[in-house]
């Protein structure tokens, strides 16, 4: 991956971040429709993690504004590496589902911070990589603690009295 | 005189209205209209010089999530609608949001003409092989041997392949998307706005309610393994050989898109008066 500048790449972990943001709010307004409150709120508590992350880099780059954002969608293919696809999420999921979803994102974030910081770039690209690679670690084992505080959800979760689908 | 002030440019969510979506959480149109959010933000377009027109269905909620102009109309009839509107007001981009029961059933005959007037519009069809706001009846593109309650048999017909007949009723653009991936969704999006004439996307775009099996796709689909043609024998006989699951544009055509030949003789005023009870 070519990341030339520390200024470039803390601008696509900035971007990284607001994007994590956005997604986590995004599901925590489908849990809100759906009327699955406790959820939403963890949703919306992730979203906030993700805010103070993205708040850190401003500071520790003290910008004075925000950076030149990449287009829509930059020059990589997918989105980025801590945005949970739409498709993680079910109306009947319980906490310990939504903190599965985190952990996911959490590490593919270590894998892609990783990636840079053991690929062919600048000295303080490298260093700047490694950072955010063991603040996104300390994340990994924020989630598995969180995880041991909540219920595992039992077989049959997704069950509903009221079923939308009519089975075969 | 002042200099012109240069418009900013927008970003993606400048597209999101405040209306919350209901979809079912895991929907692929929730990616769709992300998706749409994005492409229109990276043509430089502004909302109110865009017009979102749908008919009925999960997908055709579309509207009422952007800031764009919209309507949300009469099943099936999306294209109808949409058609005058450009041609009315060309200086308008004009996309059009539907599924695949409302656009290949009830308005299946729409689709035909939409595709051989080659109005410039761009036609988004969210295809999750079912009718899902109606509670998942089989529709014209589900599997002949998918089974449920409403099916116990299947339907055991032979399902609508739309990208072969939009190329012989006469598109000049023809996509396949995949919800899974939101930003490769959106580059298609833009490239078919952009694409002079009538422009079909479809998008597959799971339905994890009634076709949670459908959850696979994201496993399924490939990029189309070959480079878009304009040819239109050439891209038919690749339609015609596709499993469903190449992703790209499959078919760039030349026509020239359809322009009305002549201007709008009365006004607004001429026309309310001749509406006037």
């Amino acid at each position: 991956m070519r990341v030339p500048t520390v200024e470039e790449f803390m601008s696509r972990a900035y971007a990284i971040e607001l994007e994590a943001v956005e997604r986590y709010t995004q599901f925590a307004e489908q849990m809100e429709a759906h009327n699955n409150r406790e959820v939403a709120s963890l949703f919306r508590r992730l979203a906030e993690i993700e805010s103070l992350h993205a708040k850190k880099i401003l500071e520790e780059m003290r910008w004075a504004s925000l950076p030149a954002m990449p287009p829509p969608y930059a020059a990589d293919d997918e989105e980025g590496p801590e945005t949970a696809p739409f498709e993680a999420v079910h109306y009947l999921m319980k906490p310990w589902h939504a903190l599965e979803v985190a952990l996911r994102c959490e590490e593919k974030a270590v894998e892609y911070f990783e990636g840079i910081a053991t690929g062919d770039v600048p000295e303080r690209v490298r260093e700047a990589a490694a950072e955010m690679a063991g603040d996104e670690r300390e994340h990994v084992r924020l989630i598995r603690e969180w995880m041991k505080k909540v219920p595992q959800p039992r077989p049959g979760w997704d069950e509903d009295p009221d079923p939308p689908r009519i089975g075969d | 005189m002042n200099a012109p002030v240069p418009a900013i440019a927008l970003q993606p969510k400048d597209f999101k209205s405040d209306y919350k979506p209901v979809w079912c959480p895991g929907c692929g149109d929730y990616s769709v209209l992300a998706a749409l959010g994005k492409a229109l933000a990276s043509l430089a377009l502004r909302p109110e010089n865009v017009a979102v027109v749908s008919g009925i269905g999960c997908s055709s909620r579309l509207p009422a999530y952007t800031t764009c102009y919209g309507f949300h109309g009469v099943h099936g009839r999306a294209l109808p609608a949409a058609t005058g509107l450009k041609a009315a007001r060309p200086d308008l981009t004009v996309i059009v949001a539907s599924g695949d029961g409302d656009g290949y059933s009830i308005g299946g005959n729409h689709f035909l003409h939409a595709c051989r007037r080659n109005v410039d519009l761009t036609y988004i069809v969210m295809d999750n092989h079912v009718y899902g706001m109606t509670k998942g009846q089989p529709s014209p593109t589900t599997e002949p041997d998918w089974r449920s309650k409403l099916a116990p048999e299947g339907t055991g017909l032979r399902e609508f392949h739309p990208l072969v007949i939009a190329l012989a009723s006469g598109a000049n653009f023809i996509a396949r998307a995949f919800s899974g991936d939101p930003n490769g969704c959106a580059r298609l999006i833009a490239e078919a706005v952009r694409h002079p004439g009538f422009s079909f996307v479809e998008v597959l775009s799971p339905c994890v309610t009634f076709r949670p099996e459908q959850r696979a796709w994201k496993e399924a689909v490939r990029p189309a393994p070959v480079e878009p043609t304009d040819d239109p024998g050439r891209a038919a006989r690749r339609l015609m050989t596709d499993d469903g699951f190449n992703i790209g544009v499959l078919y760039r055509g030349t026509r020239t898109p359809f322009a009305p030949r002549s201007a709008a003789t009365q006004s607004v005023e001429d026309l309310q008066c001749a509406f006037r009870l």
